[in-house]
């Protein structure tokens, strides 16, 4: 059929309306109108909830670790409470058990959920796709260190990897370690190096002048 | 490999940690309306009490493995909600069926059948 770029109503479509509809498409536009028919929300909670969908981002949980690695009282409260400490900085964290985890010289943390694609993502936005992968779920707890090799990501023998994995009601979020020669950085400049998958554990920190 | 022709291990298939599976894939895709507004449904029922993140995975666990290669994860999620949807009341399933044949009346694009 065809048609212009505007829809009925005039409004324009969205590029990625403009494909066949498909089964759960259908369902998912019914879904929503009897859900405003029958008075649980309306189209304006709906666009807001999406909007602060749109807005969490690694940005968030890499403010949280810049903070963590510059001043030691935060990041005392965060080991002990993550949930309190992030939402203390004004990060919308909902119901959820946050547990942060710290790499150190020695250890290093990587987060998985092996029933399903719980993540922290009032603090990181919503999970990447391989995160939700079988091939991530079914390996990372029998062999981490394969799966980081994947990510490019090599770790000496002597090295502990913790895997954590997580439920419904309780997420991880690893702290990595702070990379050599950023003692005079600022808050901000670190948070620069903090990366998505450093705080999922498949990845390490940027360093200086990469 | 094929799971469903081995021995029950008291696993159900959901529960894959530890077993082995191929190269983790890298791709990722940007999310589209569509999955926002499933994701976004689901926070809103769940903050309204209508039911748990639990309901939502008993519904995904109780689809068989072949969902889980078939379907896409909001696809998935979408009819999860459903399910929980018509067993607390909130409609029924004959007015889910008149309203995705007026949905499916309005147009053959994603566009087309939101306009209402």
């Amino acid at each position: 059929m065809p048609h212009d770029h505007l829809s009925p109503s005039g409004h324009p479509y969205r590029k990625d309306d403009d494909h066949p509809l498909t089964y759960w498409q259908q369902m998912e536009i019914a879904v929503r109108e009897l859900l405003v028919e029958k008075g649980v929300t309306t189209p304006a909670d709906i666009a807001a909830e999406i909007d602060a969908m749109d807005s969490r981002s690694p940005a968030n949980g890499a403010a949280v670790v810049a903070r963590a690695w510059t001043d030691p009282t935060f990041r005392k409260a965060l080991l002990k409470d993550a949930s309190a400490a992030t939402r203390a900085m004004g990060f919308d964290i909902g119901a959820l058990h946050l547990i942060a985890v710290e790499n150190t010289a020695d250890i290093h943390n990587i987060i998985v959920c092996t029933l399903c694609s719980c993540y922290p993502r009032n603090l990181l936005g919503l999970p990447p796709d391989w995160y939700k992968s079988r091939a991530y779920r079914s390996r990372t707890v029998r062999e981490p260190r394969k799966i980081l090799a994947e990510f490019g990501v090599t770790l000496p023998q002597t090295t502990t990897i913790r895997v954590h994995d997580s439920t419904a009601d309780m997420r991880y979020v690893v702290i990595p370690a702070r990379p050599a020669g950023t003692d005079d950085w600022s808050e901000q400049q670190l948070a620069n190096l903090v990366t998505r998958d450093s705080m999922i554990g498949t990845g390490l920190p940027k360093t200086p002048g990469a | 490999m094929d799971k469903a022709q081995d021995a029950y291990d008291g696993r159900r298939w959901h529960d894959m940690g530890g077993e082995a599976a191929g190269p983790v894939p890298q791709d990722d895709h940007d999310f589209a309306l569509w999955e926002k507004r499933v994701d976004a449904l689901m926070v809103i029922c769940s903050s309204h009490g209508l039911f748990t993140v639990d309901g939502l995975r008993r519904v995904l666990e109780d689809m068989a493995p072949e969902a889980f290669e078939t379907m896409s994860y909001y696809e998935r999620w979408i009819a999860a909600i459903n399910q929980n949807l018509i067993e607390a009341g909130t409609y029924t399933t004959a007015e889910l069926a008149k309203r995705m044949s007026e949905v499916a009346a309005r147009g053959t694009t994603y566009g087309e059948a939101s306009d209402a």
